[in-house]
């Protein structure tokens, strides 16, 4: 155990691509705990999605030995967080769990809106703030300016900021001292009863579930029985180790230090982010504060495009769900789509995280119904039901009211683009609360439904500003708005799956883009097809596909029947990859595709 | 004999052979054929050889059998030296008894059309022969890449009308520029010629020939869907009226001169097929099997010298692939599918309620107590679409 004022716990707060993993690989190899080719895969998780997203879903630590110019050699432990809004709990936990963050910033690019509001979250925890600006030997690198910009936008004093370039490792022992200097040592006392935090577990198949834990007072070690005050169960510690970054087993972990202890726990789902880890028989008497049960923000219907992967893509899912507690499923099913799962989730990056690791690992075809948020539906009575699909929408004479969640939304975005960023967000209902410039770029800060950011937003943003614009958001609450379901009738029959809650005022509008979509998806059949968009019995909008009249015929083909044969299996292939639906044969991806707009 | 007489009279042991010849003048741009040109160095005599050797090898697969039709086709089989092609006959006919009234056709172009030769083909066994006119235009013929010009096609139909007791005419319409005017009046110049059968196909670009790349380029314009269809329906019109029925999409004839060897194909019989890229259907073992031949010419009788044949694919046909088969080649005649043979052959069915939805619909309609279906004319328009939905609606009988 290393005496607490030479430990120091430290996050690095990044935009994806300033640097990040660059920087951690630098300091690592500066501390001279793994050989160079090792370094990479074994910093970051190992899941493929992570490295090419370059998003972190799992917390990671690293436990370094830096020998001070005081003589001295500090224990440093560098927490890497998820980077992304829709984890923001869990990065709130790991930026609990330290007394201080680098902020990196791309000296060429700037601040981000992602930054900031991890910024200001870790301030909230009282971090000490490093600024670093990295790739300072890139051409385009203006100190300066970013200098100015992280003091004018974020607000913090940027005067000692340290100029590095992790690519070279120009100055790398600087920003080391300043860990050292700069960051407080962590307070606790290890004669107290143990609390430590639980910042993430995760499945691993030799040892079970791994806990990764920051100890803030007592000491944590093997054959100790641990509880875990949330969920109130109890468990004997098998094994304590740390990160450097391959495991190691320790003695024991004490006041101040990171680490992960295994306990034979059975699932992840037993294990809640967030919650005070401490000792069976003698308890703490105050559990750590700020423990929020994971909520799904964003649900959707997950169908297989073959009936038959039904079980498959249970099983597949109950398997992802061992390592992420925060996706949830349940049964559900469709008229149109039939048997399938009502997922929930953290936001839409795990959403497309989730299908995207179904697809690509368990070789599973999917139908993606529309995101939806969690409305709450207020009856008559003035009771309160969570709704989380559209086709639960109770008869509309019986609702008195519905509420839907909002968020506040920053956006940085270079000036040409802001007249089509600032159109979005008015389009999708936004409210502006701010607008501020720094240099060429302006920060705008917005208030919108959810509901109309969940779907397409982010890809609309990235296309108007070509990519250009950073945006982050956070849930500030629920509000009364008039909102109706949009039912979608093809050949006069409703299709379940594709029927939404929008607001009123647009209702007109995105059943009119629907229709228009659908008449593209769906191919011409012998007959003719209606399409139509209502609200309750009135039709709001349509469109009629014609019917199949010509088809190229008169080929001449002699006896080459292989060659035709093997045409129509392909156009057989791709008729199964369609939803009967009635007569009409729907395209599964229709059923996601319809509803992209183009504002 | 009508076509209804035709189809009692077909069993299924019926047997064709069909020769591919590869080779042409020169290479035409609409072509996706399996045909080359300037082979100028090809030695006729080892082809032959290769066709030879690979009659023996199908003999050996298919047993003794009766055979009712041989088609040489191509490329232009035309080519062929007649001394070449009496040997061809001559060995097809020792390794499987050819009956008496077989049918045996040969593909020409009119570019090398010589008296004496037609002749001498007609002396060493061919009773019929299939023309490639494609046009009777100058203009269209260059624009199509033929050697010839439409008065040459004329001289050559005079020709082979005194020679051959039975002869075809291969037309292209639906060409770039053409209108339906021009086609109408094209075709009423064909229909005086006195043929007994004409294959009528629609311009269609396919991959990989010089047309795709200048349709690519911006350079040819195929029609409109809407014209090359009223051009279709013009057809059907002006051939039944000069009584050459249509007995397949494509296909029109004066009752009882109906090709033997398409109705072969068209009704998913047996064949053997002979030469580069050949294709055939055969019974062996009691299985029903796929085989392709190697296309390209070198490594087509290389491989007949390695190991005797030169097969790339000898696949058995599953019950679904053949059932494909049947409704695929079925809904294009005028016969129709029979359902009875389907469920014979393939023990599959279409399911009961989409054929009730297309015969609702008016595209199909029954035939012969329900043993048939058949297209109906406002059908035929997308008979594609029909082979799709009844072949995706198969079910176990
Ligand atoms: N020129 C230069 N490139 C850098 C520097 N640091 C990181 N990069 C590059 O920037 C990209 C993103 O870096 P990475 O560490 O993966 O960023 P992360 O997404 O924040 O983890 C990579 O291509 C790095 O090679 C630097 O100091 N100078
Ligand atoms: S003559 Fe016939 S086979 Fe030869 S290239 Fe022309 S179209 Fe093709």
């Amino acid at each position: 155990m290393t005496e607490r004022s030479y430990i120091r716990n430290f996050s690095i707060i990044a935009h994806i691509d300033h640097g990040k993993s660059t920087l951690a690989d630098r300091l690592i190899q500066f501390c001279g705990n793994v050989k160079d080719r090792e370094m990479r895969q074994q910093l970051l998780d190992s899941m493929e999605l992570d490295i090419e997203r370059g998003i972190t879903i799992k917390a990671q630590t690293v436990r370094l030995n830096y020998k001070h110019r005081d003589g001295r050699t500090y224990q440093i432990n560098l927490m890497d967080t998820p980077g992304h809004v829709d984890f923001a709990y869990e990065v709130s936990r790991s930026l609990a769990a330290c007394e201080g963050s680098l902020l990196v910033v791309d000296a060429s690019q700037g601040v981000e809106a992602q930054t900031l509001a991890n910024v200001y979250q870790a301030l909230d925890y009282n971090h000490e703030i490093i600024p670093v600006l990295n790739k300072i030997d890139l051409p385009a690198a203006d100190e300066a300016r970013v200098k100015t910009q992280i003091e004018d936008v974020i607000g913090i004093d940027a005067s000692a900021s340290i100029p590095v370039s992790a690519k070279t490792g120009v100055n790398i022992q600087y920003v080391l001292e300043a860990i050292v200097e700069r960051l407080p040592a962590p307070h606790g006392n290890k004669e107290k009863p143990l609390k430590a935090v639980l910042i993430d577990s995760w499945y691993d198949s030799y040892l079970g579930v791994v806990v990764l834990v920051r100890v803030f007072d007592g000491v944590l070690k093997k054959g100790q029985k641990i509880k875990l005050m949330q969920t109130g169960s109890a468990h004997s510690v098998e094994s304590v180790g740390i990160f450097r970054p391959k495991k190691e087993i320790v003695k024991e972990l004490g006041p101040g230090e990171v680490g992960f202890f295994t306990a034979a726990i059975k699932e992840v789902a037993d294990t809640r982010v967030g919650d005070t880890v401490t000792d069976d028989k003698n308890p703490t008497e105050t559990p750590l504060e700020g423990f929020k049960p994971v909520q799904p923000v964003v649900f959707c219907g997950l169908f297989p495009v073959d009936a038959n992967d039904f079980e498959d893509l249970r099983s597949a899912m109950a398997k992802l769900r061992l390592n992420d507690a925060s996706f949830s499923f349940e049964m559900e099913t469709s008229v149109a789509l039939g048997f399938g799962f009502r997922c929930g989730f953290l936001g839409l990056l795990h959403l497309e995280i989730i299908t995207e690791r179904l697809d690509r690992e368990f070789n599973l075809d999917l139908i993606a119904t529309a995101p939806s948020v969690v409305y709450h539906i207020y009856v008559n009575n003035g009771q309160m039901r969570e709704m989380h699909n559209p086709a639960d929408m109770p008869d509309p004479t019986l609702i008195g009211h519905i509420e839907e969640p909002w968020i506040e939304a920053a956006i940085f975005v270079p000036d040409e683009y802001l007249g089509g960023v600032l159109k979005l967000c008015q389009d999708r209902r936004g409210r502006q609360k701010e607008l501020t410039y720094t240099g060429t770029r302006a920060m705008i800060v917005y208030e919108l439904p959810l509901n109309e950011v969940v779907f397409d937003f982010y890809d609309r943003l990235k296309s108007i500003s070509r990519g250009y614009a950073s945006f982050d958001y956070q849930l500030i609450g629920y509000e009364q708005n008039d909102l109706v379901k949009m039912s979608v009738l093809v050949n006069a029959e409703p299709v379940d799956a594709l029927s939404m809650i929008v607001h009123r005022s647009r209702s007109e509008l995105r059943g009119r883009m629907l229709c228009e979509k659908l008449k593209e998806l769906i191919p011409q059949h012998l007959f003719k097809i209606p399409i139509q968009a209502a609200i309750g019995g009135r039709i709001i909008a349509r469109e009629t596909i014609s019917a199949l009249r010509k088809d190229v015929l008169a080929k001449c083909y002699g006896g080459d029947v292989s060659r035709k044969r093997k045409l129509l299996e392909k156009q057989k292939a791709g008729k199964k990859k369609m939803r009967q639906f009635g007569k009409v044969e729907i395209p599964h991806e229709a059923f996601i595709q319809a509803l992209k707009m183009q504002d | 004999m009508n076509v209804s007489q035709k189809f009692e009279q077909f069993n299924d042991s019926n047997f064709g052979i069909y020769v591919h010849w590869p080779f042409c003048e020169s290479k035409c741009p609409y072509c996706d054929f399996n045909s080359f040109a300037n082979y100028g160095s090809i030695d006729q005599a080892d082809i032959l050889a290769g066709y030879i050797q690979e009659i023996l090898h199908l003999r050996s697969l298919t047993g003794p059998k009766s055979v009712s039709s041989i088609f040489i086709g191509g490329g232009t089989p035309s080519l062929m030296l007649p001394p070449v092609l009496d040997s061809l006959l001559r060995a097809i006919q020792q390794s499987w008894h050819v009956e008496s009234w077989a049918e045996i056709t040969l593909e020409a172009n009119p570019s090398n059309v010589e008296l004496g030769r037609f002749k001498a083909y007609r002396s060493v066994g061919i009773n019929r022969l299939s023309l490639g006119v494609q046009a009777l235009r100058d203009f269209d013929l260059q624009a199509l890449g033929r050697l010839h010009t439409a008065r040459q096609a004329l001289v050559c139909i005079d020709i082979t009308a005194k020679i051959f007791p039975n002869f075809s005419l291969d037309l292209i319409y639906a060409r770039p520029n053409q209108t339906l005017d021009d086609w109408r009046c094209e075709l009423s110049q064909v229909l005086s010629l006195g043929g007994q059968h004409l294959s009528l196909y629609q311009l269609i670009i396919q991959e990989g020939t010089l047309f795709a790349n200048k349709r690519l380029a911006g350079e040819l314009h195929i029609l409109e869907p809407e014209l090359a269809n009223d051009m279709y329906a013009l057809t059907q019109q002006m051939t039944t009226n000069a009584g050459l029925k249509g007995y397949e999409i494509s296909n029109h004839a004066v009752p009882g001169l109906e090709s033997q060897h398409n109705l072969l194909y068209w009704r998913c019989g047996e064949y053997a097929g002979i030469g580069p890229g050949a294709h055939g259907r055969i019974i062996s073992n009691g299985y029903r099997i796929a085989i392709l031949n190697e296309y390209l010419p070198e490594k087509w009788l290389a491989k007949i010298n390695e190991s005797g044949n030169a097969l790339i694919e000898f696949a058995k046909l599953s019950k679904e692939e053949q059932a494909d088969e049947l409704i695929i080649m079925g809904l294009r005649t005028v016969e129709g599918l029979n359902l009875e043979r389907l469920a014979r052959i393939a023990s599959l069915i279409p399911m009961q309620k989409k054929v009730t939805e297309l015969v609702e619909q008016d595209f199909l309609e029954y035939a012969q107590d329900f043993k048939v279906l058949r297209v109906k004319e406002q059908g035929r328009f997308i008979v594609n679409k029909l082979i799709l939905e009844l072949a995706s609606s198969l079910e176990p009988v």
